[in-house]
């Protein structure tokens, strides 16, 4: 029978063979999918792998949607690096563009275009706010964090959906729950006109530069990873663990806000309740399959980008429910973390199994027969 | 009066939908396992019971239901105790997937209609004035879940399984040494506590709001994990938690239909934020959970490295 055996060394080949590999079978499952569901699976793949990289316009909308998931996924990556499981970005990401929103809307005709950076340090702000009570609640009253993090995504959403039906809807929306659609001096400049991609593709960039030095190069990025990798070790070389989470925490709030800011200044415009797209919950995906390293993730946000298109696109040319793109993400993740146990172990033939011995029962009492 | 036996009636048909999943889940935790996975599998076993309940038998569709938590839960299995994946993250996929899966499913039953709702009363107990329409006037499945607690008390605290089971959550190493077959014991823990969240879930849909709406686990996945821990990894307390929980679902309605004068989004917001209050006064203690919580949970065992 086939037995895992664990190797001495962690495989640095399989560390990014896996994530292919694992892509491979998200594809292969996908064409199976395709196949059962009657449509032709090599036209699918064609949609989903092709057409989001056929023309410039695909290309500027692929780097639209893997700019949130960027800029989540490289906050995410450091709080996974940290062991602090924030799982609630999605909610950071919606109190992000609430606080910009809350910005946006005091601008007025004479405000100049300096006005959308104020936007963004308030969507900055909104992310760590919501951020602020999972860490303050784990830090101060133990609460787990990952349970914390969700339900405040719930909390947001509703917050939300109060202020777009309530008091923040715009009087001359038809009653539609929406804010006024917001001025430009609130909103990115476009990089090419005719285009909707904006320079919230550079601060992603930006950000993935700055992670990475953060990460690898100072001494703030080295305490954080040993907390996360081994506790002890952190704690004996006089690491702050409560530090740790509060940064951890802060930060990947703090970008999440952003990415959720850059909606609000860039595509989408205005507060609506369509706002959270799900990019905090796929900015997870996105973080692991980029091996939470800042430079993997400009990859695994366009691969995912790819995934949120080709599931429109599946839905407008093949008739198929969106819902298709969460399907294959979370296939994705799965087969991910399946193939990364090829990190550390590997797959050794054995010809028979030692017999397991038999439970012994340790007790001072005779059974009774 | 009669408000009240409502709001109590209904408090146990709600609580009844979190006790089921926090059940599973605690047979899960107490094996040593976390599953994430729970809100996923919830919604596939919504839809699997919906889709079955159309065709006019609620056992079945309970049975579909309990059918897919169980396979998924299979496959989380498979990768968490076999493959050695991280429990956390194999759980979110698994919520991720479940989330995107039910609903890709769900597009051809959005506007199914499942058949007559059935009354379900107990002839006689229901004529006793408030009592009777509070807790006389109940799907089976409420009755059901209470059995189940006791049933999971009794083997937890009395039955050698149940002892070896705890056994497995505390101490993997040492069971093993012992000769117990630790994976295979975590993996029908696994299994069984998937069963029972997809038990809830067939229940949200076919019972408690019979349709099927993208989503329409709305976090009861989430809330059941945190029962676990309000609960210390106790079943009576769960129930118990369940039903407080139950309680306040239920109470944004009665506050709505009694015209409090209150945003409802900040009445929906309830369930969710009174999760957060209770896990802060629970985890207050750190000793008190660390001396309740299952030693191993959240770690992985891997017999020979």
């Amino acid at each position: 029978m086939l037995k895992l055996e664990a190797r001495p060394e962690q495989s640095r080949l399989m560390s990014i063979g896996s994530p292919l590999l694992a892509l491979l079978i998200t594809v292969v499952v996908g064409t199976i999918l395709f196949a059962l569901l009657g449509k032709d699976p090599v036209r699918g793949l064609y949609i989903f792998f092709v057409e989001p990289l056929k023309s410039v316009y695909a290309l500027t909308e692929l780097a639209v949607k893997a700019t949130p998931l960027m800029l989540i996924a490289l906050g995410l990556a450091l709080c996974f690096r940290s062991n602090v499981w924030n799982i609630g970005a999605e909610g950071q990401y919606i109190l992000g563009a609430i606080f910009a929103s809350g910005v946006a809307m005091t601008a007025d005709k004479t405000t100049g275009g300096w006005f959308v950076i104020l936007v963004l340090i308030a969507a900055v702000v909104g992310g760590m706010v919501w951020a602020a009570i999972v860490a303050l609640l784990r830090d101060r009253f133990n609460a787990n964090e990952i349970l914390v993090s969700l339900m405040l995504v719930y909390v947001a959403d509703q917050l939300l959906s109060y202020l777009v039906y309530g008091p923040w809807k715009d009087p001359a929306g038809y009653n539609f729950p929406q804010t006024i659609t917001f001025l430009k001096s609130t909103q990115m400049p476009k990089l090419f006109s005719g285009f909707r991609v904006n320079a919230g593709v550079i601060v992603a960039l930006f950000a993935v530069a700055a992670f990475w030095i953060l990460l690898f190069r100072t001494y703030a990025g080295f305490q954080l990873q040993v907390g996360g990798l081994a506790p002890a070790a952190a704690r004996y070389a006089g690491f702050s663990s409560r530090r740790a989470l509060w940064t951890a925490l802060l930060v990947s709030g703090g970008m999440a806000g952003l990415a959720g800011g850059l909606e609000i200044a860039g595509p989408l415009g205005q507060l609506t309740p369509y706002v959270p797209a799900g990019y905090g919950f796929a900015a997870i995906i996105v973080a692991y399959v980029g091996r939470l390293h800042p430079v993997g993730i400009v990859f695994s946000s366009i691969l995912m980008s790819m995934f949120y298109i080709g599931g429109e696109l599946a839905q407008s040319r093949l008739g198929l429910p969106k819902s298709l793109t969460g399907v294959f993400q979370g296939l994705l993740l799965f087969a991910l973390l399946a193939c990364d146990t090829l990190i550390y172990y590997r797959i050794r033939w054995q010809a028979a199994r030692a017999p397991a011995p038999k439970p012994t029962v340790i007790s001072t009492e005779k059974k009774v027969a | 009066m009669e408000a009240i036996a409502l709001l109590l009636h209904d408090t146990l048909n709600a609580g009844t939908v979190l006790a089921f999943a926090a059940l599973g889940l605690l047979i899960n935790e107490r094996s040593g396992i976390v599953n994430l996975g729970a809100e996923g599998m919830m919604l596939v076993a919504a839809i699997a019971g919906f889709a079955v309940g159309v065709q006019g038998n609620d056992w079945l569709a309970f049975a579909a239901g309990a059918a897919a938590g169980a396979l998924l839960a299979g496959a989380f299995g498979l990768l968490v105790i076999y493959l050695n994946t991280n429990q956390y993250a194999t759980g979110l996929a698994l919520s991720l997937f479940g989330t995107g899966f039910s609903a890709f499913i769900g597009i051809a039953y959005t506007q199914a209609k499942l058949p007559e709702r059935v009354r379900h009363e107990i002839p006689g107990l229901v004529d006793i004035p408030f009592v009777g329409p509070a807790l006389f006037r109940q799907h089976p499945m409420v009755y059901i879940a209470i059995a189940l607690t006791c049933g999971l008390a009794w083997f937890l605290y009395r039955s050698r399984a149940g002892l070896v089971l705890r056994a497995v959550g505390e101490s993997p190493e040492s069971a093993h040494a012992l000769g117990y077959p630790v994976r295979r014991i975590r993996m029908i823990a696994v299994m069984v506590g998937g069963a029972l969240c997809g038990l809830s879930g067939a229940y949200i849909s076919v019972v408690y709001t019979p349709l099927w709406v993208e989503g329409m686990v709305a976090g009861k996945g989430w809330i059941a994990l945190a029962l676990t821990t309000f609960a210390t990894w106790r079943p009576a307390r769960v129930l118990l938690g369940a039903y407080l929980f139950g309680g306040i679902t239920m109470l944004q309605l009665f506050l709505q239909s009694e015209g409090v004068q209150m945003p409802s989004q900040f009445l929906t917001m309830l369930p969710y934020i009174a999760t957060i209050v209770v896990l802060v006064l629970i985890s207050r203690n750190k000793s008190f959970i660390r001396i309740n919580m299952p030693a191993s949970i959240g770690k992985p065992f891997f017999p020979g490295s």
